[in-house]
């Protein structure tokens, strides 16, 4: 085998890689994304908003907590204020993420980053536990999410009054146990243990108290001072 | 295309706050080394966002809910992610049914 075709069958293995990893989130994403659309509908969004909405925005939880507060006149400032709560735990995971996105730079990296969601950071983050993040195993895990997004939002804007309730099949817990899973691919031991107990512990006691999105960024926050309190000495020498 | 121009507007604005919080990560830290508490610290973010993510539904939502989140860490050891999820699904609708 010479060069080149070592270089190819290299390249096809990290896009089947890629598409390997994400088919469980993306099945985990269709229900979501048909209760989406559907909910888009009774505050009589068309389906070509909701495309539009899928296509740029791009974020369930930016786009579940815009729908949630929708109404005319419109509130601009509250969409603004609650899609910046949300996503702001994007910067988190992308500070962590890009010292491993070395054979990303120019355009690629804003590419890159269009593309990030919870799921394709996660495994990105699992990937460089093991082996160097490379351009074609990101694009062929990040952007079927994109595509499969738009896909099931739109169909459950078309469908939407058709669909029962999927807390009735238990899909609303599809999401949770998705990134249970992906948690554990982030385990270090005890460190993780106190990681989990502030981030959890603090997310869930601020979602009662002052409610979601604070919860998520009280949580992150938590999170991140714990494995500081808690990390080795000799590590921190 | 049928898009009322107030929904246009809301969803450029939301659409340039979701791409700046994906893109400010990656510029700010394309060039950051870390050492010691600092990378304990950042390598803590991706656990501690998943969880705080999903908490107010595996602890704060009812009995149900948090067993079956016990029932997905425990297959999480040993199953891939869709076995994780099936498990997870099936422990919900199960306990649901049951509580």
């Amino acid at each position: 085998m010479n060069m080149h075709s070592a270089h190819r069958a290299s390249v096809s293995e990290e896009i089947r890689q890629g598409l390997a990893d994400i088919a469980p989130v993306l099945v985990a994403m269709v229900p979501i994304g048909l209760l989406f659309g559907a909910i888009c509908t009774t505050k009589a969004w068309t389906t070509s908003e909701v495309w539009l909405m899928s296509t740029l925005v791009f974020s369930g939880g930016a786009e579940f907590a815009a729908i949630g507060i929708w109404q005319v006149p419109v509130p601009y400032l509250a969409l603004f204020v609650s899609t910046l709560l949300v996503s702001a735990r994007h910067i988190l995971m992308g500070v962590s993420l890009a010292p491993k996105m070395h054979a990303f730079s120019g355009w690629r990296l804003w590419a890159a980053a269009w593309f990030m969601t919870d799921e394709a950071w996660a495994l990105g983050e699992r990937r460089a536990r093991r082996q160097p993040i490379t351009i074609a195993y990101w694009f062929f895990m990040a952007v079927p999410v994109h595509i499969v997004w738009v896909a099931s939002t739109v169909t459950g804007s078309i469908v939407g009054p058709l669909l029962g309730d999927p807390a009735e099949i238990g899909l609303d817990f599809a999401f949770t146990a998705l990134f249970i899973g992906l948690i554990a691919g982030f385990w270090r031991g005890r460190l993780t243990v106190w990681v989990l107990v502030a981030s959890g512990g603090a997310s869930a006691l601020v979602a009662m108290l002052v409610g979601e999105p604070w919860n998520v960024l009280a949580g992150a926050a938590a999170g991140i001072a714990a494995a500081w309190f808690a990390a080795p000495d000799e590590e921190a020498a | 295309m049928n898009v009322d121009h107030r929904i246009l507007l809301a969803i450029l604005m939301m659409s340039a706050v979701t791409y700046f919080t994906r893109l400010a990560g990656f510029l700010l830290a394309s060039r950051l080394t870390l050492r010691g508490r600092a990378k304990a610290a950042i390598e803590a973010i991706p656990p501690a966002v998943l969880f705080a993510l999903i908490a107010p539904m595996a602890l704060a939502h009812g009995w149900p809910e948090t067993l079956a989140a016990v029932a997905a860490g425990l297959a999480a050891t040993r199953l891939p992610l869709l076995g994780v999820i099936a498990v997870g699904v099936g422990a919900v609708v199960a306990l649901r049914a049951l509580f």
